[in-house]
């Protein structure tokens, strides 16, 4: 019986053998590899397959593409990432930063582009926003926060002092606030900050603000979004103007955003991609972040909380929420 | 399949036998049935990653995830005996308390060790490539680990641990202490977990708050596919059993992940997986009905 039983070994190594790739020359190959299956997540996948087929890198044709999902097991995660790097592909692209890690731990041959990773410096998959001198380079999802403060000022062109309702807690928002701080002076404008340490202490940092500020302005902090409507709340009694960083909140009653399309950020990850299959080298681009932000309008909320939006304006939107 | 990624696949089946081992302990020597695992792992990745970058020796940061581990396992056993609060509730209660301990621990949904000094870099002899140095490192840890565990269930304290576990009224009259054994065998296999949670961490690049998720269905795979492999009641081959039964799991996940030959997807993989371990499972059985026809 001990005997028989290794049975189940030998018929895996047969199936091992099988299941050897099969050389291509010609071919470029790209694998890509994401820690779960998530709308924004598949997006940037097929963002970047989309740039990949419009520099003429055909799947089956001139591209041997392979995508494969961790299914949000790390453990898989690593194991994809080893699978990759023994395939020598041209490029491997991760999406997310769990993927990232695990395969920039795996490789420092293969040139690696990170996609959707939003501080690329913390996760320490490059030193700095510089070209890295080594295999990666890639795109984050980061908002830039002068465009945001752009969108600001074109809301309402007279604001002075913009408030900003957030979690101290939360490590993101803790940079937007720094940042803003530093940010705000040069455009002539003040930040007000007001805390909100649960979800439920939102709708009370927002009534701090009304006097003592002309707008409000939310990151995607996790409990201001989760209780935006605590803040629309405010924001209609007040006649405070509330700007928001994601297309979600805005449909909840915030004047408009100007949010990251994931689909572009996929594109902006595949054209990466394409400079890299045509012979540059990782270590010699830039990481990036989103270039292509879309803007979203809810004209109902604007005469609700106080502010007349023009019809140029709002026809720029992407989306118009009704 | 390359040899890189049989490689991986014999690393990160290694890093998980120490997982099917702590789950070898409570669930077979202890009839524990402990999910507590899922906040260990990442705890023993959480407190080494955070050790290591703030600039401490990998060795002890290692070893400090190891006894975070242990407290783990503590807590669990004295919550359900001290507290008799059920084992399962026990062990879930604490593998949801971990998970907020370890964001506190490490300040953020995820902390990057890749240009850190690891076990591994300090232990990697010149001219061996760190795929190969990484397996064999963790080859030599998982048998020491094994040979300790051999050497321990056979010591008197070991033996009331497995005495507590297959009969806890027979254990008391014979005069063990249940309670006690309880306590020191959950502390003792959730050791083994954080250790594996360190390691891994050390290899993956970072530790990260998702990387619990699962970790209980994994040993426990691992040690039932041991289990069917290579049966036996004897301590030293259960062990070996179900060190085998994590690499060959693995070994489905990398065979899994280069299905796509035959038109399966990224999104099959689990299920590819689960049918192989079925056919694992199953073909032992048919080999037993056919050589018993035979006679």
């Amino acid at each position: 019986m001990k005997q028989s039983s290794w049975a189940p070994l030998g018929a895996i190594a047969l199936a091992l053998v099988a299941a050897a790739p099969l050389a291509q020359a010609q071919q470029k190959s790209v694998a890509v590899t994401a820690i779960v299956e998530h709308p924004a997540l598949d997006a940037i996948r097929d963002g970047v397959k989309a740039s990949l087929a419009a520099a003429g890198y055909e799947e089956g044709k001139t591209l041997k593409w392979q995508y494969q999902s961790a299914q949000g097991n790390t453990g898989t995660a690593a194991q994809i990432a080893r699978k990759f790097v023994g395939d020598q592909p041209d490029a491997i692209v991760a999406i997310a930063t769990p993927s990232a890690q695990a395969v920039v731990a795996a490789t420092k041959t293969v040139p690696v582009i990170f996609s959707a990773v939003t501080d690329p410096v913390a996760a320490k998959l490059v030193k700095d926003w510089e070209p890295s001198k080594t295999n990666v380079t890639g795109v984050s999802d980061l908002l830039a926060l002068d465009k945001q403060m752009e969108l600001v000022k074109q809301v309402v062109p007279n604001a002075k002092r913009v408030g900003v309702v957030y979690n101290p807690g939360e490590a993101n928002s803790a940079v937007v606030v720094k940042e803003l701080k530093a940010l705000l002076p040069k455009m002539g404008m003040t930040l007000v900050e007001a805390a909100a340490p649960r979800s439920v202490d939102v709708g009370s940092a927002a009534r701090s603000l009304i006097g003592k500020a002309d707008v409000i302005y939310t990151s995607t902090d996790n409990n201001v979004v989760s209780a935006y409507e605590s803040l629309v709340k405010v924001g209609q009694e007040a006649k405070l103007p509330l700007i928001a960083a994601d297309a979600d909140s805005v449909k909840r009653g915030a004047i408009a955003s100007y949010g990251i399309n994931y689909r572009d950020l996929g594109e902006q990850t595949g054209r990466m991609v394409v400079r890299v299959l045509k012979g540059e080298k990782p270590g010699d681009i830039k990481p990036e972040i989103s270039t292509k932000l879309e803007l979203t309008v809810n004209p109902g909320a604007a005469e609700k909380q106080g502010v007349k939006l023009s019809d140029a304006f709002i026809k720029s939107a992407a989306h118009i929420v009704k | 399949m390359s040899l890189f990624s049989l490689l991986g696949a014999v690393e990160i089946g290694l890093i998980f036998s120490l997982v099917a081992l702590g789950v070898f302990i409570s669930f077979r020597l202890l009839r524990f049935p402990d999910l507590t695992v899922d906040g260990s792992f990442p705890l023993g990745g959480a407190v080494c990653a955070v050790l290591i970058s703030t600039g401490t020796n990998p060795y002890v940061a290692t070893l400090a995830a190891t006894a975070a581990g242990a407290g783990a396992g503590l807590i669990t056993g004295w919550l359900n005996v001290k507290l008799k609060i059920m084992d399962l509730l026990a062990s879930i209660l604490m593998m949801i308390a971990l998970y907020s301990i370890n964001l506190r621990i490490m300040g953020g949904p995820n902390v990057p060790l890749i240009n850190d000094p690891t076990l591994f870099t300090l232990l990697q002899p010149e001219g061996m490539a760190d795929y190969v140095a990484r397996p064999a490192l963790l080859l030599v840890i998982v048998i020491a680990a094994k040979l300790a565990m051999d050497w321990f269930f056979a010591t008197e304290r070991g033996l009331a641990i497995r005495a507590t576990g297959s009969n806890a009224r027979m254990a008391r009259a014979q005069g063990v202490n249940t309670g006690a054994m309880v306590l020191l065998g959950m502390a003792v296999s959730n050791a083994l977990v954080a250790l594996a949670g360190a390691l891994f961490a050390q290899t993956q690049g970072g530790a990260d708050i998702s990387m619990g998720i699962g970790t209980i269905v994994i040993g426990l795979a691992a040690v039932i596919v041991g289990e069917s492999i290579l049966p036996s009641r004897r301590l030293v081959w259960a062990t070996l059993a179900v060190i085998i039964g994590a690499i060959v799991y693995r070994f489905f996940i990398a065979l899994a992940l280069n299905s796509d030959f035959i038109g399966l997807k990224a999104q099959d993989l689990n299920l590819v997986t689960a049918v192989l371990v079925t056919v694992a499972l199953v073909i032992p059985q048919i080999k037993r009905k056919l050589s018993a026809r035979r006679r």
